[in-house]
């Protein structure tokens, strides 16, 4: 297994007096792949969220390459990094949103080029040629000078999984990437991030498309009620599951 | 009078409606964004100065609010009025139309889906910088017809400066109306308005138009 590039610990997140998280310990080394499933309402998304600081933990710690994000005092009092470190852990990961989140007032191009060079600082030039080779791979060059508004929503995907990209992050992370597309887009939508686990990219994906994660992940976690029930190689989930809850998340499923 | 002569004087009138027009626009298109910066203040004080303010700009008339503006000064601090006529004016129009304004741009801001923030945060982009590339020129695209509206309507009110008898448009229709006993200044004062209406509705038309490579 590679460099640890994520380390959460006992992360506690309440909203208003519902505990949406309690107790979960995540860790994700490089080059791995981690499929999330679990019920609707069990916390995934409030996991991602937490991990990328959309979202602030109530109670744990959140380790980046080693580099401390948030952690909690004695006294209970969450503290997180100061402005200049949390600027360079923000660097370390990416997220694909379910709803894509394009900038629709951006080209393709410039959705996938804007953050690179304004954010980073990076030579427009070399960015440029970057992103159409990450465009080429995602089977969108021709869509280059394309509006969001103009694609399809797996096109669309694709564009957004293409701009995180582009931030050459440590980590991607997923939040159930097809759920708003047909079928037929969710297969190439699926296909690329296949394509990203055989380039060994590390990535954590809220999911329910089970046979997907089985195919691709190196571990599976089944969470619910804000709990990490199960957790392990994605034979052993799926095959055979050891808890009552995770059987039954699955049945429904297979139905 | 001739008819020649009226439409000259009436000409001097129109370049005051203009001026006044434009620079009310120029002060309360972005003094509009400085206060809904105010309204959304943390700081709760700025907030509710701000929010009584545009109350009081749009719960009262604008032509009050001028009468208040001018003669304001005087009756509260014993100040000359002498040569605050326009200053008066434009002090009036800009704040009415930056309350107005700014009720359009927070319907705006506040129309934003919360994902092309979250998205902008994601990818590293400051405050600042979120606000300025990613949420101004969709909430811009989003308010212009309501923006629209308003411009046309300051086109109208302009006329409302008549009640400090400021020699605009209006004004002077009135004044050569009543002297000459003629009702052809009224009609080359409508005939103005209407075409100015037209210009801008067409000016708009064509920024809005310049909006509509994306959805
Ligand atoms: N911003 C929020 N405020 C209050 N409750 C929330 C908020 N976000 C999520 N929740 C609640 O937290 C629980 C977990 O939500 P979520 O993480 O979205 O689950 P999942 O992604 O697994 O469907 C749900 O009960 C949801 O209603
Ligand atoms: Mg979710």
């Amino acid at each position: 297994m590679g460099d640890e590039i994520l380390r959460m610990s006992n992360i506690h997140k309440v909203f208003d007096a519902l505990t949406v998280l309690q107790d979960i310990n995540l860790s994700v080394h490089h080059g791995e792949v981690v499929s999330i499933i679990g019920p609707s309402g069990s916390g995934k998304s409030t996991l991602l969220r937490c991990a990328t600081f959309l979202e602030k933990i109530d109670g744990g710690e959140i380790v980046y390459m080693g580099k401390t994000a948030a952690y909690t005092e004695n006294s209970g009092k969450i503290v997180y990094a100061g402005k200049a470190q949390m600027k360079e852990i923000k660097h370390y990961f990416g997220l694909v949103f379910q709803q894509f989140n394009l900038f629709p007032h951006y080209s393709v191009l410039k959705n996938v080029m804007d953050a690179p060079v304004t954010v980073l600082g990076r030579d427009k030039k070399e960015v440029e040629a970057e992103a159409r080779v990450l465009l080429g791979k995602m089977g969108l060059a021709d869509k280059a000078d394309s509006y969001p508004c103009n694609l399809s929503g797996g096109q669309q995907q694709r564009v957004a999984i293409a701009r995180a990209l582009a931030m050459k992050p440590e980590v991607l992370f997923f939040d159930e990437p097809t759920s708003a597309l047909d079928p037929e887009l969710t297969i190439e939508v699926l296909k690329i991030i296949r394509q990203l686990a055989e380039e060994k990219m590390t990535m954590v994906i809220v999911t329910h498309e089970m046979s997907f994660a089985r195919a691709v992940s190196n571990r599976v976690i089944f969470m619910d009620g804000g709990v990490i029930v199960e957790e392990g190689d994605p034979e052993d989930v799926f095959g055979n599951p050891q808890q009552e809850r995770t059987k039954q998340f699955l049945k429904s499923y297979k139905e | 009078m001739t008819f020649p002569t009226m439409l000259q004087t009436m000409g001097s009138g129109m370049l005051k409606t203009i001026l006044l027009f434009v620079l009310t626009l120029a002060g309360s298109i972005p003094l509009g964004m400085v206060v809904v910066f105010l309204k959304k203040s943390k700081f709760k004080p700025i907030a509710w100065i701000t929010e009584i303010y545009i109350a009081i700009m749009r719960g009262t008339p604008l032509m009050l609010q001028l009468l208040v503006w001018y003669f304001g000064p005087y009756y509260i601090f014993g100040l000359s009025i002498r040569g605050y006529k326009f200053p008066a004016l434009l002090i009036g129009f800009i704040m009415n139309y930056a309350a107005y304004f700014a009720e359009i741009y927070r319907s705006g801001i506040d129309s934003m889906p919360v994902g092309q923030y979250e998205a902008a945060e994601i990818l590293g982009y400051s405050k600042v910088r979120t606000f300025f590339k990613i949420i101004l020129p969709q909430v811009i695209k989003r308010i212009l017809p309501a923006i629209t509206n308003e411009v046309i309507t300051l086109v109208k009110d302009t006329s409302l400066a008549s009640a400090l008898a400021y020699a605009e448009v209006f004004s002077l229709a009135k004044q050569i109306s009543a002297s000459q006993t003629s009702f052809l200044p009224f009609v080359v004062a409508g005939v103005f308005y209407f075409v100015a209406n037209y210009v801008v509705a067409g000016i708009m038309k064509r920024i809005e138009k310049s909006m509509q490579y994306y959805k």
